[in-house]
């Protein structure tokens, strides 16, 4: 009974089961680590900053999951964090000064600090790191600009399924590689055996891996980022803010330290924001200055706002609505497949993925693809089950909740081909009910990033 | 902070309820309520509210025959802001362990349980226009169903502090 207690406070709903983060039964965690975290925290800061990973807490169905902790950890407990357990690592879900809704709200309208440092950052090197990512994504590295940024996915061979999803970097002499924390030994697995066959087939050319572990990753998100990042930045980099445009990054020099930190223009809310990645003995005190000079538009947002607002701006979560049986074209994704590798292919599952972009009169095509959905009535979550006029299946919820900004139900799911066009209509069934729902295009609410002027081309 | 809200619940209750009392039989009823300091229900004199492991509450009419069911403050505050309330319906009858309805958050979606079976008669139909009431004030005026019973809820029920002592604890 008492482990039971500790995992369900009202029972989830019935279309639902899946393992959501935000489910009451987080809450319910969040409750029990935050006990442990009291505990922990009492403890000679120093100690835990030099250990800050690998902390085993002593709470039901845990014993055998080791729980990381972020370089921000104790920064987030100051500022009064729920943590929940996410991608290994004990993460905020939210702070005591805003609930999810205000938090949400915070960052379309002012700025929000997220710690992203539990994702995983990797560098690649060599003469061959080039070829290799190239063939282990179907996005057109070559192309790719130095201090350029891009979304991508890694490949499985053969299917052509998605094992992860990725922003990938030209930096100067290396690829900077971000990827999801949930994944983070699936991908090392794959990362492991994809080098090793690339050093059999190309001896002559190395590519070199290596993780950044430690390495600080924060998001600063909404619309009065820049104005809240300038403030910390030498007066070289305040002054590129304004030309650095979404998708671009540099690196920056952090006020009267030596820190030098990489700012991306980049984000996972479709606000305006950075990413901003710092050196492991830098990452508190950099979070801390920006927290003390931004006072007024800076507030921590966790992950509860994190997936209110991704889901918003119509992007995926990876686990939930992508996963190992997703090409990038049901995904909707087609648009990272570069123009030179839909002619040459030369990627894992590029018979499949290049077939599929075919038109259907050519035998290409998908037969499920992702699209948004605004439900009626109550809100449609994971699991929940699209169906037609018939009553028939035609798909499936992959994420949903109300839309804070737009007060309207928002779902995203994978609907039968011919079903996704905007507009169609279709209903979803929640607790047995059928609930009218129609299919929208993403994102729901505009994006606002700081994109290049189109005009400014020559 | 939970103490602050449930004063401020007990003060608004009796400027309300009190207006809001049907006429006859108000005198007795009302100063029969205040002395017991009953001020979290409107209806006459009540059987002790009871709570559920599932962060439901009940109180019992004190003829026993109507069984008003709610979530609890705890839960109420878990959830954070509630978007969408689905009721049962009147006249449906439930069974002990029902889901009966449902309360959306933006966090997350989370049944409500029945621990008593008998017959829905009645539903706060305000809840579905306003669902964000049942943040303010779930343990009064933001009730969910009210249903005729015909027995004892069978299942474990704890008072009012058992109730604490059991979110505290878990």
């Amino acid at each position: 009974m008492a482990s039971k207690r500790a995992v369900t406070v009202l029972r989830p709903a019935v279309d639902g089961l899946g393992p959501r983060l935000l489910r009451i039964n987080c809450a319910q965690k969040t409750v029990n680590t935050t006990r442990t975290i009291s505990s922990q925290a009492s403890r000679p800061r120093k100690l835990a900053q030099q250990q800050p990973q690998q902390v085993r807490y002593a709470s039901s169905g845990a014993e055998k999951e080791q729980v990381s902790r972020t370089a921000l950890y104790e920064l987030h407990s100051k500022y009064g964090a729920k943590f929940v357990p996410f991608g290994g690592y004990s993460m905020p879900v939210q702070y005591s000064d805003l609930s999810i809704v205000d938090s949400h709200h915070w960052t379309r309208e002012n700025a929000s600090l997220f710690d992203v440092g539990h994702m995983v950052q990797h560098h690649f090197t060599g003469p061959g790191a080039e070829a290799f990512l190239e063939r282990i994504t179907p996005t057109s590295i070559t192309s790719l600009p130095e201090h350029q940024s891009t979304l991508s996915t890694l490949l499985h061979p053969g299917s052509g399924g998605i094992i992860d999803d990725t922003v990938i970097t030209r930096l100067p002499g290396k690829f900077y590689v971000v990827t999801n924390a949930g994944c983070r030994e699936k991908d090392t697995a794959y990362f492991k055996e994809q080098l090793e066959a690339w050093k059999s087939e190309h001896s002559d050319q190395p590519v070199e891996w290596k993780i950044l572990d430690g390495q600080g990753l924060i998001a600063l998100q909404g619309p009065k980022s820049a104005e809240a990042l300038a403030r910390i930045l030498d007066d070289k980099t305040k002054g590129d803010l304004k030309s650095l445009y979404f998708g671009q990054c540099v690196f920056a020099t952090v006020n009267g330290t030596d820190a030098e930190v990489l700012v991306s223009r980049a984000g996972y809310t479709g606000e305006d924001g950075f990413e901003i990645s710092i050196p492991p003995h830098a990452t508190e005190a950099v979070t801390q200055f920006l927290l003390d000079l931004a006072k007024d538009e800076l507030r921590f947002a966790g992950l509860g706002a994190r997936d209110t607002l991704r889901l918003e701006a119509g992007m995926c979560l990876y686990g939930h609505d992508l996963d190992d049986t997703t090409t990038p074209v049901e995904a909707a994704l087609s648009w990272i497949i570069g123009k030179d590798r839909r002619a040459k292919g030369g990627f894992h599952g590029d018979s499949v993925i290049l077939q599929q972009l075919k038109k259907k009169s050519e035998g290409g095509g998908v037969s499920r693809r992702r699209i948004g959905l605004i439900v009626e009535g109550s809100p449609a979550r994971e699991g929940a089950k699209i169906v037609n006029e018939a009553g028939e299946e035609i798909g499936n919820i992959t994420s949903g909740c109300p839309s804070p900004t737009l007060k309207k139900n928002i779902s995203m799911g994978y609907i039968k081909d011919g079903m996704h066009k905007a507009g169609t209509e279709v209903e979803v069934v929640v607790r047995g009910k059928k609930r009218k729902a129609v299919v929208t295009k993403m994102p729901f609410v505009p994006s606002k990033y700081h994109k290049q002027p189109t005009t400014a081309k020559a | 902070m939970a103490a602050r809200s449930t004063v401020a619940r007990a003060a608004r209750q009796l400027t309300f309820a009190a207006a809001r009392r049907p006429a006859p039989f108000v005198c007795q009823k009302w100063q029969a309520q205040a002395q017991k300091q009953r001020l979290f229900s409107v209806s006459g004199a009540l059987k002790e509210k009871k709570y559920t492991e599932d962060h439901e509450w009940i109180e019992m009419s004190s003829d026993g025959k109507i069984c008003t069911l709610g979530i609890s403050e705890y839960a109420a505050k878990a959830l954070g802001d509630v978007v969408y309330i689905e009721l049962p319906q009147t006249d449906m009858e439930v069974s002990e362990g029902d889901a009966i309805g449902a309360v959306e958050s933006v966090k997350s979606a989370s049944d409500i349980l029945t621990p008593i079976s008998g017959t829905v008669k009645e539903v706060n139909s305000e809840l579905e226009n306003k669902p964000a009431n049942i943040n303010k004030d779930p343990e009064g005026d933001s009730w969910i169903a009210k249903i005729a019973v015909e027995g004892e809820p069978a299942g474990k029920l704890m008072s009012k502090e058992e109730y604490t002592a059991f979110t505290e604890d878990a």
